[in-house]
């Protein structure tokens, strides 16, 4: 079954099978599953990473569905980090790094030379591994991207930006009263909600998470997840994360990385408990990694 | 195994808490399947001793569905298994069910073999019962060995020779109402191998259970409540 879109021709299935399975070919290699949706928020085509002379994507493409969280997996080394730090411009930081092919949020080419980052990285915000507070008050680290947006006018403006954020966030009860207090002297849990919290006080469109609960515990991780369902409701999410059964648990599409190719994108439900490619099978399963 | 790759995780605690699951659960369908054999002949041989020897097995099959269980639950609890290992351990979680209840319908007519050794005429239906016990038997061994090579072909032969038994099931039946329509006092003797017949149209239909489960397994496809036609269509679909 051969699906068209745009002027790119995919292949649902390649002919090669043994059990069900598709099994990965060398000059093959296409991306199995659906890679493409409907009401794409994020759109990437023919996207290619190289650092200096190595090449780390090849070739991938991408819908990324409004209001939907995407997560990417995949083994140390695969490239899902790099390809959703090419999401918002993130790679341009580092100089060796060369991005070539379309990255569209919605009609507009953000991987175009003439983009401004700055408003780009509002509309799609990200989140690291390590929560990394500004070493500033609660308040402000909340009220430092509105200020330099330019967000409010009003001191009362902001304050809402901030109390939103927070409940957004989930934060807002446990830091209520003592919002003037130093970010860092926040639990693990609670700072990385409040980086959360940072970032959707620009009202960005997606959020980009790398890594978002590998630096907390199980009960961090509970809320930072159950956090993210909520915010799939108002906001684009693409997740990028070691734990599978964290994909399995907050994404609603999951996307398998292998050597700096898309193997396999398929709805969660599908991967992870009938995958169609032996790669994705063999990774979920841990039978290597 | 192979073909699913089961043994082939970086785990090696894993691929042999996997091996073991299966290896138990095989165990269980071999102990069955001989509780049925001996069960079918118990009763066209009228032979008592062998009746006590299904019946005494009882135990054993309830005591290893429990550890079964037991594996099964330990798998998902530490494992968290995805893809084929959580369709293994689902689709034995299930057809365990059915193994135990196979056990029990090959109990019933074993208790049915000594009712009727109890009583001073032989009733009729012994041809039928000793031909739809040799196609349940014949259901149970390909049903068990599908499982064994995860074989897809072998699940759909049962599937389709389900409802073969079940017309053969309905001709019996009707056999046998016929002969208590020809003397009520045949009656009470007539339904000792009419329940016996009931017990292995039961088994057969927990062996195509346990086939619907290999295809589960091997291909990651839902056929219960379909029609044969349907099933191949979605299996050659795939």
């Amino acid at each position: 079954m051969t699906e068209i879109k745009g002027d790119i021709v995919v292949d649902q299935k390649t002919t090669m099978t043994t059990n069900n399975k598709v099994v990965l070919d060398g000059d093959n290699d296409k991306t199995v599953g659906e890679p493409f949706v409907e009401n794409a928020k994020m759109s990437m085509r023919h996207v290619n990473v190289f650092y200096g002379e190595k090449q780390a994507i090849f070739d991938v493409n991408l819908d990324i569905a409004s209001n939907q969280v995407v997560a990417m997996i995949g083994p140390s080394g695969c490239g899902k980090s790099t390809f959703l730090r090419c999401l918002n411009r993130m790679n341009d930081t580092i100089s060796i790094c060369r991005v070539d092919g379309k990255l569209f949020l919605e009609e507009q080419d953000i991987n175009d030379k003439k983009m401004d980052v700055v408003p780009l990285r509002a509309r799609v915000g990200m989140v690291f591994q390590k929560p990394n507070p500004f070493p500033k008050s609660i308040y402000d680290n909340v009220a430092y991207g509105p200020r330099i947006h330019g967000l409010a006018d009003r001191r009362s403006d902001l304050d809402e930006i901030v109390e939103t954020s927070l409940q957004k966030a989930g934060l807002w009860d446990e830091v209520k009263d003592r919002l003037h207090q130093p970010g860092i002297g926040l639990s693990g849990g609670q700072q990385q909600r409040l980086c959360i919290a940072r970032t959707i006080a620009v009202s960005p469109e997606v959020i980009l998470m790398d890594e978002p609960c590998s630096a907390l515990d199980p009960i961090a991780t509970a809320k930072i997840e159950e956090l993210i369902d909520e915010l799939s409701q108002n906001y684009t999410i693409a997740i990028v994360t070691h734990s599978m059964q964290q994909a399995a648990r907050v994404s609603h599409r999951t996307a398998y990385f292998h050597l700096g190719k898309l193997i396999e994108v398929n709805e969660t439900e599908k991967v992870f408990t009938n995958p169609d490619h032996s790669l994705t099978e063999a990774y979920i399963t841990g039978r290597f990694g | 195994m192979d073909k699913l790759n089961i043994n082939q995780h970086i785990s090696q605690q894993y691929n042999s808490a996997l091996d073991d699951l299966k290896t138990e659960f095989l165990a269980l369908g071999g102990i069955v399947e001989q509780q049925i054999i001996k069960a079918v002949k118990s009763i066209t041989d009228v032979d008592v001793d062998l009746a006590a020897e299904v019946m005494a097995v009882e135990k054993e099959v309830d005591k290893r569905e429990i550890v079964l269980d037991d594996l099964c639950t330990q798998i998902i609890a530490r494992r968290q298994p995805t893809a084929s290992d959580l369709r293994l351990v689902m689709a034995i979680s299930k057809a365990t069910r059915d193994l135990e209840r196979m056990g029990d319908e090959a109990n019933k007519i074993a208790k049915m073999a000594i009712a009727i050794s109890e009583s001073e005429t032989l009733p009729h239906g012994f041809s039928e019962l000793r031909n739809l016990g040799r196609q349940v038997q014949d259901e149970v061994n390909i049903t068990l060995t599908a499982f064994a090579r995860y074989d897809v072909d072998m699940a759909l032969q049962v599937v389709d020779k389900d409802e073969e038994i079940d017309r053969e099931y309905a001709t019996a039946m009707r056999e046998l109402i016929t002969y208590m329509m020809e003397d009520p006092r045949n009656i009470s003797r007539a339904m000792s191998i009419i329940w016996s017949l009931r017990s292995l149209e039961r088994i057969g239909d927990h062996a195509g259970n346990i086939s619907e489960q290999v295809i589960y397994l091997v291909k990651g496809l839902d056929i219960r409540h379909k029609t044969a036609d349907e099933v191949a269509e979605q299996v050659s679909q795939d």
